[in-house]
């Protein structure tokens, strides 16, 4: 993006200084942010801060999981009536869930999305 | 002397406003400090940017210090594109960061530390992720939940654990800070307690009472840190879901 960027201020360097020095300015902003990036280690740095951060973190990763699980599956055996084996296949999908969560929280498994695409490049 | 940890959390009404469906609609407390936080974040906002100085002063570089961190935050977790959503992420932010902070002075009372706000706003990201992911990639979202490279046999229960994943994120998120503040919040409630309790006991006591102040001293700072940490989680959290919706799996 910055090479292209480069060429565009190389155009219009006569046109007018001021456009020139916004072009210098948003070059440097560029520059400055790719250093930001790069010197960013990981993404959830700060949440990582401290062990009972991290600790409480990763607890409530689990505990959403299993809830959630056991939630669905207690509306699905209401809805449907097919009690108690919604609540049994879903509390332990919800736990799955819930340790799944817990390794991409910690950054065991990459998370779906840019993360994994972005770790390939 | 008892000293009731629970009871900085009760909501009473100030003022009724209306009945609605036989619920009485009242303006409580909880209210009232979230108008406080409103108030406080526009007055920050409006009052720094009002000089417009070249070099800031202490106002403007609190102002410019938090829009290039919350910017910053936004673009590394969700690419220059997310960068659409920093009003919301931004107004998220300082909204968390004011509840905590506000939250830590004596006698106030904390909005982050009720579930059903912390919920509503975790419900707000789950929901605008939702829209905006389908009203952006169509059915191409779905991919999110059918991870690559996955053999063709596991992948129906994949796909389930993934769905459940993806809908335990507003639990996670909301009760990561709702659980942080009122877990702070009672701790340092009972270590004051303590003092109390201990100074209530005569001249002994007195010097036992040392001990639970300067724990309390210690929790402060603690909280401080704590209260400051969680808005950050919450504003990253936010960015990491967003940037789902931004770009599913390939």
């Amino acid at each position: 993006m910055s090479d292209a960027r480069d060429n565009g201020s190389k155009a219009h360097t006569d046109e007018a200084a001021l456009s020139a020095r916004l072009q210098r300015l948003g070059e440097g902003l560029a520059l400055k942010r790719a250093e930001d990036r790069s010197n960013d280690a990981s993404e959830n740095r700060a949440a990582t801060a401290s062990g009972y951060a991290r600790g409480f973190r990763l607890s409530s990763e689990l505990v959403a999981g299993v809830l959630v699980g056991a939630g669905l599956g207690w509306l699905i055996d209401r809805v449907l009536g097919v009690a108690p084996w919604g609540l049994i296949v879903f509390l332990l999908l919800g736990f799955a869930a819930g340790v799944l969560n817990v390794m991409r929280s910690a950054g065991v498994v990459a998370s779906p999305g840019l993360d994994r695409g972005r770790r390939k490049d | 002397m008892q000293v009731d940890p629970i009871h900085q959390f009760q909501i009473h009404d100030m003022m009724p406003i209306m009945t609605l469906a036989g619920r009485e609609i009242a303006f409580t407390n909880s209210a009232l400090f979230m108008l406080i936080i409103v108030f406080g974040v526009s007055a920050l906002m409006i009052g720094a940017s009002a000089p417009r100085a070249v070099v800031p002063g202490r106002l403007q570089s609190i102002a410019e210090l938090s829009y290039e961190f919350v910017a910053n935050t936004v673009r590394s977790s969700a690419g220059t594109e997310g960068m659409k959503f920093f009003p919301f992420v931004f107004t998220l932010f300082m909204f968390v960061l004011f509840a905590n902070l506000i939250g830590l002075i004596p006698y106030s009372f904390t909005v982050t530390s009720q579930i059903i706000i912390t919920a509503a706003l975790a419900l707000t990201v789950f929901l605008i992720v939702v829209v905006y992911g389908f009203w952006r990639n169509g059915l191409h979202f779905l991919n999110l939940f059918v991870p690559k490279g996955v053999p063709k046999v596991i992948l129906p229960a994949i796909v389930f654990i993934e769905v459940l994943s993806f809908l335990s994120r507003p639990v996670s998120h909301s009760v990561r800070l709702f659980a942080n503040m009122l877990a702070g919040h009672i701790t340092l409630q009972v270590f004051a307690g303590f003092i109390i309790m201990l100074a209530g006991a005569g001249i002994l006591g007195w010097f036992g009472a040392v001990l639970p102040f300067a724990m309390v001293v210690a929790l402060t700072a603690l909280e401080l840190l704590v209260a400051f940490l969680q808005a950050y989680v919450f504003a990253i959290l936010t960015c990491i879901y967003l940037n789902d919706a931004i770009h599913p799996g390939h």
